[in-house]
């Protein structure tokens, strides 16, 4: 079995989205057969919780370069552009 | 879990008016601190936070929302107001807060331990995601209204 890719969640307090946002992600991956790790914070904790990362989803704006790719969407709250989100995800996490 | 466990009856203003988004979360932050769901600290808090991390998400349909909220250190117990307005307000996006949103639903989340009540959110995102009970609940005159129009989304 293959590695399993971390997600980095990220919202602005980490007290609820960045939550509901990473259980909807291993939700949906999970019933297209795709495993991952989830892991959440907040967007100005990013930096330092970059270490074994693999892809980074957040609903606020994060500091460039952080070294791995960086998807900002709202998909999760709002259900707008979710299926093309999840597909970029996946294309990211080479799943 | 439905939106109704959390939503507090009297912290509920429908067809409210109001000329920007700090009156919103204001007038729902004192209506939770009056039903003693939140500390006195909690709307400068909330005001303070939305200033800083916006939460304005545009939506599929005509009308959309906010979602305020902050640290849990401001909050007693977890609840939910709710407020739908007459006229929009200005909220920044979430994703791109340079970006304005002219938003007629908004919903103040009183969260008391990160990742705890997260059921709050996840039901709030099935409500946004769901143009029909949006429309519901603008149209809603009092609360047995918004009270059959969340019951009605959910099987």
């Amino acid at each position: 079995m293959p590695m399993r890719k971390t997600i980095l969640v990220a919202c602005g307090t980490a007290v609820a989205t960045s939550t509901v946002v990473a259980k909807s992600i291993e939700e949906i991956l999970r019933d297209r057969g795709m495993d991952v790790i989830t892991r959440q914070c907040k967007a100005s904790e990013v930096p330092s919780m970059i270490t074994g990362v693999d892809l980074v989803v957040t609903t606020t704006p994060l500091p460039g370069n952080l070294g791995v790719p960086v998807i900002q969407t709202l998909a999760f709250l709002t259900g707008i552009g979710k299926e093309a989100v999840i597909e970029q995800i996946i294309q990211a996490l080479k799943l | 879990m439905n939106i109704l466990d959390f939503l507090v009856p009297g912290s509920v203003a429908l067809h409210f008016t109001a000329t920007d988004s700090k009156e919103v979360i204001t007038h729902l932050g004192k209506l939770l601190l009056d039903a003693g769901y939140v500390r006195e600290t909690f709307v400068e808090a909330a005001l303070d936070r939305e200033s800083r991390l916006p939460t304005g998400l545009p939506l599929s349909g005509e009308v959309n929302a906010a979602i305020p909220h902050t640290e849990v250190e401001h909050v007693l117990k977890p609840g939910l107001a709710m407020a739908t307005l007459s006229k929009p307000v200005t909220f920044q996006n979430m994703v791109s807060p340079g970006e304005a949103v002219p938003c007629r639903l908004v919903f103040v989340m009183a969260l008391d331990q990160p990742k705890a009540q997260i059921e709050m959110l996840q039901e709030i995102a099935v409500i946004l995601q769901n143009p029909a009970i949006i429309k519901r609940l603008m149209a809603a005159g009092d609360f047995e209204d918004i009270r059959a129009a969340f019951s009605n989304g959910h099987s």
